[in-house]
């Protein structure tokens, strides 16, 4: 696509955007929406990200835009874009220039970074130069050409874009050193003329890629611009280039000029005012002096930076006076949809929510459990059952009941290798599987048969509690009614002569430490029935647990129907799953560790009855 | 920040760090240099260099500034040159320490000093040779009349300018074809600075002069150095450079206020900057944007009032909410420590442009939190304060502030961009004159 020379961009005009700066790639998009082009970005690279596209919107509807890992390979797929944006960072930008510069198809680079070194700015221009490329900046926002292409976050908001007629073109060339001023001067020259034609801003640095005078004589061939502005700055030489070029007769459109920084003269030379760029190192590099020079050869130089807005005034009403600036027509400007988030956060809409969540919160500026920040959390030194407490139950336990379910916790962290789940797990590992499946099979396999009993002790002695059942007539319920062994009766070993020791110390922590053990007694008083019957149908460490988890919740506060609903959820079995999962990783890395083989069953372990059907 | 002095110590620490890869063995530089700061331990001192005991020395001020000679600060001889002792130079630096001295009409105490060996040599031995960095090429600026009168010899130098994109031959030929016809041993003399220069170009050097440089044999004798580098390529050359200081200029000490602005700023991807001009001043500014933050400091001066500006400054790059608080902290500290002995009302304009892509909202809540801190300091002192700003969310920031400062009681006027950037000075400065 041809343009001419004096031209960077147009509203054909294709960029690659280097950095995957998505609010930036975002507000280029939402220009082209208004401005009614087609999306101005052809392609991103991003060396390290993983994917191969992002979605945009244009307008209301969402547009992919490809990711690339390299300049090069962007360019290749992207051969009309002419224009790379490179948003690297102050580390990289200059290498990603190197690379631009081999690519044929790229004419013009701008850069955003501060903070390149002076040698590598000043041998990025002289060697653009050579390859006839254009570079905007260094540490520069960039620019804009009103109505076809703006670069990145030049301008501002849309509503600002709009407010200061960088939407259409006006009669103005501007150029700038700062991104600021930049956007300032738009603004007064859509107050006090038609706004801009083309605007620059060549950056801060000392050696920027290209110069005010670069884009001034891009500006004189320009048809569109009738007038141009200068805002310059105490320090450099580049001004004197642009008094030297009217001078000579190679600007003869009217120039308006100003160089902030006239304050310097007060001190000496010695405060940096502004930019790293904006230090006079003679006198002739003062904001004073350079006024002066323009003045002299014809350029409109206002008094003070406040005089400037009339002076604009001046020139674009003379011009218009003399026929040589056409009324604009303004566009009509299609509606800029408001993005979802920003729109809530105004509060201009409301949209109904899908989830709900009440236990944490991580949108703060720190996350939360319950409310209380995970500092606090550490500061407090809240134990793991503290936070099981906020995050299960959503209360604060109180210190009798955080001990009790740190108990458990420890009780059933592991019940050796030989256990469903535990057995599992290594079998998993043996094959050669990762943490999560091994752990899983281990999980996977807690259920009424193993682990499970917890929540039905829970359930049915309180149950019977509730009913008022005596021991006897619950036993014979359960033997009748239900017809299940009772759960947590029961041990392989452990009987009245051999008590299990880990249940004595969970009912003493109880008898000590619990405003209240109801249901513990009342297991009790059902032991002493079964054990009459068999020494070994002991009240086991799953039914002491569930039976005691009952009378902690009633204690602090839960009602028999709630208590109900958690024993139902699971919420019981989950301290044996937490628990357990701690036996299962470990059993994990045990088999990582030996590095066993794949285990294979011994077939004399197994009784082959295999019968092959009739009929075959 | 970009191209900051280094200490002539530092300078040929850095020279004497990278000699092997730039001069190999065609030279030999014996780096003897010791840097003296009010917290030298000079009775230590000999045992880590014992040749300060067996060497007669020359010692001098390291602060950046030049002239040292014509301006009597070179101790290089108590009766005759070269028999200045080490308890000669302890005592000459111990009293140079307590007087205060002017230099270039700053006044100030000398506080780094320099000793090095004597090196008894010719003047027809002393050769020049300084690089800079310019627009379009690197300069070499070679003389053999070097010395502390080579600007009156100036039309001895000869320059010779090296485009950046020459190679290596070819900047070889272009100093070896323009050596001075004074100078004896050509050769070795272009041999010397060719190495020299490619030392200045890959370390990011904008500035290196070696004044004089003697060359005796193999031997290598910088005399004197002074030298600048580009900060910004620490990430390049930094380890290179070793532990780099950044001094100011002689008398500018950094404030702590604005050594702590400079830290701020160091860390953060944005920018805040600070300088206090005159602490007693009623204006203070809280400007965003390097080109703005000018403009409203011109503006001030212009109407008059460049006496009662207190500081200039800049925040930009999108500052975060606790940077800005920060920043804010600082400048209200500053300005609330004492009334102005004419009892009038401080003025704070907190100012800038259209932001392009900094938060407005997000900046002034840091600024809202910092008024909170001293509202009633500011009270006190009487502050009134003028907004104008816009850009991303400038509605709701100048909402918040308005609030904000009402509630606190602070008297304040608050502008979008419908007003000229810089009418808040004149705004501010006319209703002071009307008082």
């Amino acid at each position: 696509m041809s343009r001419p020379d004096y031209l960077l961009f147009d509203r054909n005009t294709k960029a690659i955007f280097w950095n995957l700066n998505t609010n930036a790639i975002q507000r280029m998009l939402d220009y082209d929406y208004v401005v009614g082009r087609s999306p101005s970005i052809a392609a991103i690279v991003a060396p390290t990200s993983e994917r191969s596209f992002e979605k945009f919107f244009y307008g209301t509807t969402e547009i992919i835009i490809p990711i690339y890992k390299s300049t090069k390979d962007a360019a290749k797929f992207h051969p009309e874009a002419d224009v790379l944006l490179n948003f690297a960072s102050f580390r990289t930008a200059y290498s990603v220039t190197l690379e631009a510069f081999e690519i044929p198809t790229i004419r013009t680079i701008i850069i955003t970074a501060e903070g390149i070194p002076e040698r590598f700015a000043r041998d990025m221009r002289i060697k653009a130069k050579q390859l006839g490329k254009w570079i905007i900046g260094p540490a520069t926002v960039g620019g804009i050409a009103p109505g076809a292409f703006r670069i990145a976050n030049t301008g501002g908001t849309i509503e600002n874009i709009i407010a200061s007629k960088l939407h259409r073109p006006g009669s103005v060339g501007l150029v700038t050193r700062s991104g600021g001023l930049f956007n300032e001067l738009s603004n007064i020259i859509a107050r006090n003329a038609d706004g801009v034609a083309e605007g620059i801003a060549i950056g801060g640095d000392r050696f920027p890629g290209s110069d005010f005078l670069d884009h001034m004589l891009r500006f004189e061939k320009n048809p569109q611009v009738k007038f141009m502005i200068l805002l310059g700055e105490v320090g450099g030489e580049a001004e004197y280039k642009v008094v030297e070029a009217v001078k000579n007769g190679l600007i003869t459109k009217p120039v308006i000029g100003w160089c902030i920084g006239t304050i310097s003269k007060f001190f000496g030379g010695e405060v940096q005012f502004g930019h790293a760029g904006a230090k006079a190192g003679a006198d002739r590099e003062t904001a004073d002096a350079k006024n002066r020079a323009m003045r002299e050869v014809g350029i409109h130089v206002p008094n003070n930076f406040n005089e400037l807005p009339h002076v604009i005034k001046g020139i674009y009403e003379m011009l218009r006076g003399e026929g040589k600036i056409q009324p604009v027509v303004e566009p009509e400007v299609p509606p800029i949809p408001e993005d979802l988030s920003k729109a809530i956060r105004e509060g201009k809409v409301r949209k109904p929510t899908n989830f709900i969540c009440t236990i944490s919160d991580d949108r703060g500026e720190e996350a939360t459990y319950c409310g209380v920040p995970i500092s606090e959390v550490i500061e407090k030194n809240l134990s793991i059952a503290d936070v099981i407490g906020l995050l299960w139950f959503k209360r604060k336990f109180p210190d009798w009941a955080s001990g009790f379910i740190d108990m458990v916790i420890r009780v059933v962290a592991d019940h050796g290798p030989a256990v469903a789940g535990a057995h599992n797990t290594k079998v998993t590992a043996r094959a050669g599987k990762d943490l999560m499946s091994s752990l899983a099979t281990g999980i996977l396999t807690i259920g009424p048969r193993f682990g499970g009993a917890i929540d039905g002790a829970a359930k049915y002695f309180k149950m019977a509690y509730e009913k008022n059942m005596s021991p006897h007539e619950f036993v014979e319920y359960m033997k009748n009614v239900e017809k299940i062994p009772i759960p947590g009766i029961g041990h392989r070993v452990k009987s009245t002569k051999n008590p299990d020791k880990r249940v004595e110390l969970l009912k003493n922590y109880a008898r000590r430490n619990f405003p209240k053990i109801e249901l513990l007694d009342y297991a009790l008083e059902v032991e002493k029935v079964t054990t009459s019957k068999k020494e070994n149908l002991i009240l086991n460490v799953d039914g002491t647990i569930g039976v005691l988890l009952v009378d902690l919740f009633k204690a602090i506060g839960y009602s028999n129907e709630e208590v109900d609903k958690l024993i139902e959820a699971g919420a019981f079995n989950a301290f044996f799953v937490l628990g357990r999962s701690i036996g299962f990783i470990g059993h994990y890395l045990d088999e990582k560790r030996l590095d066993m083989p794949l285990y294979r069953h011994p077939t004399d372990d197994i009784l082959y009855d295999v019968k092959r059907p009739e009929g075959i | 920040m970009a191209q900051r002095g280094i200490r002539e110590y530092d300078g040929k620490r850095i020279i004497y760090q990278n000699w092997k890869d730039y001069f190999s063995d065609a030279f030999e530089y014996d780096f003897k240099s010791v840097l003296v700061t009010p917290e030298t331990d000079f009775d230590k001192l000999p045992e880590q260099h014992p040749w300060l005991k067996t060497t007669p020395l020359v010692a001098k001020p390291d602060m950046l500034f030049g002239k040292r000679g014509k301006l009597g600060l070179v101790l290089y001889k108590i009766n005759k040159p070269g028999d200045v002792t080490y308890e000669d130079a302890v005592k000459w630096i111990k009293q140079k320490m307590q007087e205060e001295v002017e230099i270039n009409g700053v006044k100030g105490h000398l506080t780094h000093f320099l000793i090095e060996p004597f090196v008894p040599h010719k003047p027809e031995e002393e050769y020049y040779v300084a690089f800079s960095m310019g627009d379009d090429y690197d300069t070499v600026y070679m003389s053999a009349f070097g010395g502390i009168d080579v600007e009156e010899n100036w039309d001895k130098v000869s320059e010779v300018k090296i485009p950046p994109t020459a190679s290596d031959e070819e900047i070889e030929k272009l100093i070896k074809q323009n050596v001075p016809k004074e100078i004896s041993d050509k050769e070795t003399y272009a041999d010397f600075v060719t190495r020299a220069f490619k030392m200045f170009r890959d370390l990011h050097f904008v500035y290196f002069e070696i004044n004089p440089l003697v060359l005796v044999g193999r031997k290598a004798y910088l005399l004197d150095f002074v030298g600048k580098v580009d900060d910004t390529a620490a990430f390049v050359v930094g380890k290179k450079w070793g532990e780099l200081e950044f001094p100011s200029g002689f008398g500018r000490d950094l404030t702590p206020e604005e050594k702590y602005i400079k830290e701020l700023d160091e860390k953060s991807g944005s920018s805040l900057k600070l300088t206090i001009l005159n602490p007693e001043g009623r204006i203070w500014t809280l400007v965003a944007g390097g080109g703005a933050s000018v403009v409203y400091a011109d503006t001030v001066a212009d109407m008059g009032y460049v006496n009662e500006l207190a500081n200039y400054g800049e925040y930009s790059g999108n500052p975060t909410r606790t940077e800005t608080r920060e920043y804010v902290k600082t400048i209200l500290d500053l300005m609330t420590r004492k009334k102005h002995p004419s009892g009038k009302p401080k003025i704070l304009l907190i100012g800038g442009a259209i932001a392009n892509f900094t938060d407005v909202a997000k900046t002034f809540d840091g600024i809202i939190d910092a008024f909170k801190e001293y509202a009633e300091k500011m009270r006190q002192v009487g502050v009134k304060i003028y907004v104008r700003r816009g850009g991303p969310n400038y509605e709701v920031g100048l909402k918040k502030i308005k609030q904000a400062a009402e509630e606190l009681g602070l008297p304040i006027e608050v502008y979008g961009p419908e007003l000229h950037m810089t009418d808040i000075v004149r705004k501010a400065l006319e209703e002071e004159k009307a008082a």
